[in-house]
Order: structure tokens, then C-alpha cells, then sequence
């Protein structure tokens, strides 16, 4: 059982990372929106590795579902495919950035005493959820579906013909 | 699998989204890539909910509202780049300098 989590968890890790890489240094826009659904995908399986069940299927439904439809849609709409997607000038102070970033994260997250629970995650995490995000969270919970009303709105009003 | 294998992984995810939010002139792959970085905070999230908080759940709350952040951050920005190609016939960030004195 542990044996079979390490290596999901490893293929899953690689094919997340190898695909948003695809996505940031492809040349062409359409194949990377594609890539970036195969990390949307593999991230789901994290999830699932992480006894997340619930948002296994939220990332599958809203990420791989809506969002990337809505891109490949932004894509085809603004025709810039041909133009591919170029890089600006600041690929070496971008790369250094990045690179001491992560060397940053990495020191800290490997450094640190984390505090690590004996217990044991609930067996399925909907349930649970609910309970947390209905009782304890119920005033973000309301903010944040007038938040996506507002969005609805904005992008409405934003692209409609005047 | 310890948290740390997740941390890192969510690091990663975390500066490839960076390189590319910095890099790219096409402001369709610059929200692309601001995806790739709300997914690697998500995986850090949902890794502490699991091994610090296992049965309080907090993390994995604040992942939901992470997508739900994200969900109207793609559809306000997306209607702002198609409105920004009606009037410009562009989507290259370097000449969407309106704003800019």
C-alpha cells in the first residue's frame, strides 16, 4: 500500500512538473493550453494521494473542465497562435529569480520542524468538509459566491457589444 | 511520502508559474501560467491540511477558495484580454502600456 502511494505519488510528481514545463517553454499557444491540462489532471491525482478526494473531482471539474475550455476559447479567439508565444527580454534575471526562489523554498521547507500529526485522515473528506466549510467558514462561503456573482457580471460587461 | 516531498513539488510548480508570469508576452499564456502557480499553492495547502491538521480540514477549505478565486480571476481576465484584442488586435503585454506614464 505504501510502496504503490510512493510510486503514484513519483509519476504523478514528474508528469505534473515535465507538463508545466511544457507549457511555459512550448512555442506554440494551443499545444501548451494542452499541456496544462495533462498538470491539471496529474495535480488531481496529488490530491487523491493526499487523501483529498473532494477536491480531486472539484480540480477536475472546474480546472480541467471550465477553465481550460475557457483558454483553449481565448486562444482560438484572439487568433494569436500563429504569432506562438515568444519570450520577452528578461529570460536570464527571470530564470535567476526563479531558480533563487526555489532554492529558497526548498532550504526552508527542508530545514523546518514541521509538526507532523499521528492521526488519521477521515476515511472520505466530503463529509467532513461540509461540516468545516458550512459551520466554521460559512461567512467566507457567502462572500465568495458574491465574489463569483461580481465575475459573472465583470466579464459579461467587459466583452459584450456596445 | 512525507510533507516535504510535497512542499518541494509545490515549490516547483510554484517558480516554473514564476518564470513564465515574468517571461512570456502573450497574456494568454501569462494567466496560464498564473494557473500553474495557484496550483502549486493549492498542493502546499492541501499537503499541510494533511499532515499537520488531518482532521480539522482547514487547508484543504482554503483550497476550495483558492479555485473559487481563480475561477473568476480566468473569466475577469480573459474578458479583459478579448476586449483589449477587440480595440488593439494585440495580446502582447509589452504593447498594452495604457496605463503606464
Amino acid at each position: 500500500m505504501e510502496i504503490g502511494l510512493a510510486i503514484g505519488f513519483w509519476v504523478l510528481a514528474i508528469v505534473t512538473v515535465v507538463s508545466a514545463l511544457a507549457v511555459v517553454l512550448l512555442r506554440d499557444v494551443f499545444h501548451a493550453a494542452l499541456f496544462l491540462v495533462v498538470s491539471f489532471v496529474t495535480v488531481a491525482g496529488i490530491y487523491v494521494t493526499l487523501n483529498a478526494d473532494f477536491l480531486a473531482a472539484v480540480q477536475i471539474l472546474i480546472y480541467a473542465g471550465a477553465i481550460a475550455i475557457l483558454l483553449l476559447f481565448a486562444i482560438m479567439l484572439t487568433r494569436e497562435v500563429r504569432q506562438g508565444s515568444p519570450s520577452n527580454r528578461l529570460q536570464l534575471p527571470a530564470l535567476i529569480i526563479a531558480v533563487l526562489m526555489l532554492v529558497t523554498f526548498i532550504s526552508v521547507f527542508t530545514s523546518t520542524q514541521w509538526k507532523i500529526s499521528a492521526q488519521a485522515p477521515p476515511e472520505a473528506s466530503t463529509g467532513p468538509l461540509a461540516l468545516t466549510l458550512f459551520n466554521n467558514f460559512a461567512l467566507p462561503f457567502e462572500v465568495a459566491s458574491v465574489l463569483l456573482l461580481a465575475a459573472i457580471v465583470g466579464a459579461i460587461a467587459l466583452v459584450r457589444e456596445r | 511520502m512525507t510533507l516535504q516531498h510535497y512542499l518541494v513539488l509545490s515549490a516547483i510548480l510554484f517558480c516554473i508559474g514564476l518564470y513564465g508570469v515574468l517571461v512570456k508576452r502573450n497574456a494568454v499564456v501569462v494567466l496560464m501560467c498564473i494557473e500553474i502557480m495557484l496550483n502549486g499553492v493549492n498542493i502546499a495547502m492541501v499537503a499541510f491540511s494533511r499532515y499537520i491538521v488531518p482532521t480539522a480540514l482547514t487547508g484543504q477549505v482554503f483550497a476550495i477558495f483558492i479555485m473559487t478565486v481563480a475561477a473568476a480571476e480566468v473569466a475577469v481576465g480573459l474578458a479583459i484580454v478579448i476586449a483589449i484584442y477587440r480595440s488593439r488586435q494585440s495580446v502582447d503585454v509589452a504593447d498594452i502600456n495604457l496605463m503606464k506614464w
